[in-house]
């Protein structure tokens, strides 16, 4: 089969879905490459690295479309693109399947199959071709970056001896993968971050990044596991506790980062007019929500501006390419990832099996259906959490209390056994002999040793252990001897063949012993 | 010929030795001189008997020793590493069936003593007190002169009253019975560790009640023999316990077997003390009750690690589920050498956590050199050892120090597992159940307590591993599904090989 990679057409878009090293990945799994001619010059990967990775470099898109049996993009195709496709090629990228029903339309009447990049289910398994969580990250990663060019100080906070500088303080606004992204940014450059999000079971994930999560204490927080990981809108009291909560911030921070998106909806507003006039004059605002609306109200999207009282708002929406080496190499390994699903048996074959979760749900046109949306995965996104309860502290008084409870039952334990043991000794001592009862002490006694003796014996040398106890035990020949000297026929034999089985116990037991402790070497 | 007093005094000295040879093992620098302590101890027990008072045949003696000690040698010389828990158990077996033979050679001489003193015309075993009780001085003189014609261990029969000889005939049953489960049992074991039988639990129909039935028909016939059965009580009830010993055995699946092999290394010790009790010997008692001690508290030790109660373990099967196990989300992500190694580049502390697929495989030698690969780069390697990884308690660590991974390096679970989080990778080799979270996440999960290795803190685990299916407790492992997880699949030997090309 071969892959074809396409040039982007759309304005700013740098970002290429094919690299010199995932081609070389797909031939792996059995494929050719083949790509425009420039395609990836604005990521930094020539036509010439192409051609030494192996992969065939084609003078138009015209050409890759003849040649190549799937085709892959960033953007999603122009009605131009699909048009040039033929009856059961396949094309992957970006298809944002809501907006562009008139392409689904188009590719349906083509025979064509489009699978969504954007569309691939949430599930564990599925991951490593999530696209959006790729690019997010990078969002997440350049929205500290640019606000750190516009921001006029230092992120961490230093002494010099020009002076004491403090640290920026940021603050980052729903903690989904770009969220994420930015916090682990930020705090290693040295700024003190705050983040907040609507889920509580992201508080131990900002933690963990070396953020503060500000808790807002609120019954009817939300559970994320119910929603795909996603957060869900949330209610009038909510948003307004949450409002309160960011209206105290406000003054104090320097860099906001805002990234609260829901699925298929407006951004919603979380950053007001209001905030924004509270803020510092220099301090940044990164929007990474302006695509849909803007978490603040005055983004102004694909524009910087600067507000009336200095805060200058980032409205961007192109990180990623921004970053287009970055991007496309991830982006190019989304999709190789998304090839090695649909080369199950990696001979080169294409086998588009919509019984599986992941293909299917990433399938928006196939066989001339229009096969979106989806049902609902098999698979649910993530786990539920367990309600966790967490253990009481106990107080001095109690813990005293547990101690002396515990050495009570100890030593009652203890008495007991020791009682029926000298029950069961009277008892012995009672019926038997005094010849039996000689010997009963020393075995004992033995026993006690031996039990004081073992515990003091290294876990590593368990294996020897074994090994010299069983040439010890091999002392049952002493029996046999004692009995080899008898008159009877019967007994001489018996005795004879335990001599013999008792010292290869004896002989073979050390021996083997001897060597495996010669090999424990110290380094 | 030595006399009576000497032969204690080398009899105290060797247990001495014995106890030494013991509690030596504490560390493997002073291991390595218990060991000869041991030796020492056991030339004397033996050069002591031989000379002793009683002893004759001088002729068989030395043949069988001489074949025993050629024997020893060869099997010692031929034996692999990985095969030693096979050895350990072949060698138990020896020492029950040797106990079984005693137990009933001291029978045949209570008969050939009993028979004399009835062809004489006299009563044997006189009564309690019977010297004191005014017996004719002929009488007394006749019996004198009968008891004195016998020389070595009848001769001592001869000498006894009716108590002393009903209780040496409870020895002797014991001696039997516990000599003949360690027989069999151990021999099921060879046979399982060998991989000669099914590791899987069998029984046949009836399960534990033929057992229980089984151990019924032995106290009756030993109650039979001490009201004066012959002989063929005994070798009845050998079998019938030999029959025990098999069922019980081949009940025991093959990941339970550390604890089987030390619990048969403590009935052999049982089985000898059984024996000292019998031929009225202090030495065999004080060596038959430490080496039994030792196997009991390994047992202990054995089931601690797994969180099992030791009849549950004997019993076979795992303990009662409460509820459903939780189910388990995500995928098993595969990864190939190149992967491994590149992550094995990049990391600064690595930790290693082979189990017995590791011994199935014979990778330990590829994994030493591994390590020495990876030390060499100036990184931490460690090795982390569960207690029951393998199947005999220590299993990996000599293991490991065969293949010259130095002792300094490998630790015991306690001493490592906190460690986890600061590591950068982990590789499992041929572990399942020891490394299982759920033992830790989910209450109804069959091994739920049991103390395991928390190697999913580390920032990545790779486990090597044959294929997808879940090991021999058939318990899912969650670590496989976690995000930091990477299954490396493939032959343990195989694929750490095609990872040593890959590191320079």
């Amino acid at each position: 089969m071969k892959f074809g990679a396409l040039a982007e057409r759309a304005a700013g878009e740098r970002r290429v879905a094919l690299t010199p090293m995932s081609a070389g990945d797909l031939g792996k799994l059995g494929h050719d490459c083949v790509i425009e001619t420039g395609a990836g010059a604005e990521a930094g990967f020539s036509d010439d690295a192409y051609r030494e990775a192996g992969v065939e470099v084609l003078d138009s898109a015209q050409a890759v479309f003849e040649a190549a049996d799937v085709l892959g993009k960033v953007q999603p195709p122009t009605e131009a693109e699909v048009d040039m496709m033929r009856e059961g090629q396949t094309l992957i990228s970006f298809v944002w399947p809501a907006q562009n029903e008139a392409l689904l339309e188009r590719a349906k009447s083509k025979g064509a199959t489009l699978i969504a990049m954007d569309m691939v289910p949430r599930i564990s398994r599925a991951q490593k071709m999530d696209a959006l969580s790729s690019m997010a990250n990078i969002a997440g990663y350049r929205a500290v970056i640019e606000a750190g060019a516009n921001f006029g100080r230092f992120f961490t906070g230093q002494v010099t001896a020009a002076g004491k500088v403090p640290p920026a303080k940021v603050l980052v606004v729903g903690a989904g993968v770009a969220g994420l992204a930015a916090i682990g940014t930020a705090t290693s450059l040295g700024a003190i971050v705050r983040a907040f999000d609507v889920r509580p079971e992201v508080a131990e994930q900002i933690e963990s990044m070396g953020a503060e999560f500000l808790f807002l204490d609120f019954e009817d927080s939300q559970d994320g596991s119910a929603s795909g990981g996603y957060a869900a809108p949330s209610s009038p009291e909510f948003r307004e506790a949450q409002l309160k909560l960011f209206r105290e911030q406000a003054p104090e921070v320097d860099i906001v980062i805002t990234t609260a998106l829901i699925p298929n909806r407006e951004a919603p507003e979380l950053w007001t007019e209001d905030m924004v006039k509270a803020m510092k004059p220099g301090s940044v605002i990164v929007d990474l929500a302006a695509e849909k609306g803007g978490n603040c109200k005055l983004t102004v999207k694909d524009e910087r501006i600067v507000t009336d009282n200095g805060v200058i708002i980032i409205g961007y929406t192109d990180f990623p390419s921004r970053m287009a080496t970055q991007s496309s190499t991830l982006y190019a390994t989304n999709i190789r990832h998304m090839l090695t699903d649909l080369t199950p048996e990696k001979d080169g074959k294409i086998v588009h099996n919509m019984e599986d979760d992941v293909i299917r749900g990433a399938t928006v046109t196939h066989d001339r259906e229009i096969t979106w949306p989806p049902p609902a995965p098999k698979v649910k996104a993530i786990a539920a959490a367990p309600k966790k309860d967490k253990p009481k502290e106990l107080t001095p008084e109690e813990k005293r209390a547990a101690e002396t409870a515990a050495f009570r039952a100890a030593t009652r334990t203890q008495v007991t056994v020791l009682a029926a043991g000298a029950a069961l000794m009277l008892l012995v001592g009672a019926f038997a002999p005094a010849s039996f009862m000689a010997h009963f002490i020393v075995f004992v006694l033995a026993c006690f040793v031996g039990f004081q003796v073992i515990w003091g014996v290294s876990h590593s040398l368990h294996t020897p252990l074994m090994a010299v106890t069983n040439a010890i035990s091999g002392i049952v020949v002493i029996g046999a001897l004692l009995q080899i000297g008898s008159s009877s026929l019967w007994v001489l034999l018996l005795a004879s063949i335990s001599v013999l089985i008792a010292t290869i116990n004896i002989v073979g037991g050390f021996m083997v012993t001897r060597r495996m402790l010669a090999m424990f070497q110290k380094s | 010929m030595l006399s009576d007093g000497l032969v204690s005094a080398a009899y105290i000295a060797a247990s001495v030795l014995f106890i030494l040879s013991l509690g030596g093992l504490s560390g493997q620098e002073s291991a390595k001189r218990a060991v000869w302590y041991g030796i020492a101890g056991m030339a004397l027990a033996m050069f002591a008997t031989i000379f002793g008072p009683g002893v004759g045949n001088y002729l068989a003696i030395i043949l069988m020793v001489a074949a025993g000690a050629v024997l020893g040698v060869q099997v010692a010389r031929r034996v692999g590493m990985t095969e030693m828990p096979q050895l350990v158990a072949a060698l138990h077996s020896f020492v029950g069936l040797a106990a079984v033979l005693i137990g009933l050679n001291a029978d045949l001489e209570i008969g050939r003593v009993t028979q004399t003193f009835a062809d004489a015309g006299l009563a044997f075993p006189p009564p309690e007190g019977w010297a004191a009780n005014g017996v004719a001085t002929d009488v007394l003189l006749a019996m004198e002169a009968i008891a004195s014609s016998f020389s070595g261990f009848a001769a001592v029969i001869a000498h006894k009253t009716a108590t002393e000889i009903t209780i040496l005939r409870v020895e002797v049953f014991l001696g039997v019975f516990i000599g003949a489960v360690t027989f069999t049992g151990s021999i099921v074991a060879f046979g399982k560790l060998a991989g000669r039988v099914d590791g899987k639990p069998k029984k046949l129909p009836g399960g534990h009640m033929l057992n229980a039935g089984a151990l019924a028909l032995c106290l009756i016939l030993g109650f039979i023999y001490f009201a004066g059965g012959g002989i063929w009580t005994m070798i009845l009830m050998a079998i019938i316990a030999g029959f025990i010993g098999w069922h019980l055995i081949m009940g025991i699946g093959g990941a339970d077997m550390p604890v089987v092999v030390s619990m048969l290394n403590s009935y052999s010790g049982w089985a000898a003390a059984a024996i000292g009790f019998t031929l009225g010997n202090d030495l065999l008692i004080v060596t038959g009750a430490l080496v039994g001690s030792s196997g009991a508290i390994l047992s202990y030790i054995m089931c601690k690690a797994m969180n099992r109660k030791f009849v549950s373990v004997i019993l076979g099967g795992f303990g009662g589920t409460t509820g459903p196990a939780m189910e388990v989300e995500g995928e098993q992500v595969a990864i190939d050498a190149g992967g491994v190694a590149a992550a094995l580049e990049d990391a600064d502390s690595v930790v290693i956590v082979p189990g017995y697929g590791m011994a199935v495989a014979q990778a330990q030698q590829s994994v030493s050199e591994l390590t020495r690969k990876l030390r060499a780069k100036g990184k931490e390697v460690r090795f982390a050892i569960h207690p029951v990884a393998g199947r005999l308690p220590g299993h990996m660590n000599v293991l490991l120090a065969e293949a010259k991974v130095p002792y300094d390096i490998v630790l015991e679970m306690d001493e490592i597992n906190d460690d986890f989080p600061s590591t950068d990778v982990v590789i499992v080799i041929g572990s399942n159940d020891i490394v299982n979270p759920a033992a830790q996440d989910d209450p109804n999960s069959p091994i739920a307590g049991m103390p395991v290795l928390e190697v999913w803190k580390a920032k990545q685990v790779f486990v090597s591993k044959r294929g997808q299916g879940t090991g021999y407790s058939g318990i899912e492992n969650p670590l496989f599904f976690k995000d930091n997880t990477r299954m490396f699949y493939g032959d343990a030997k195989a694929s750490i090989d095609q990872l040593l090309t890959r590191i320079d």
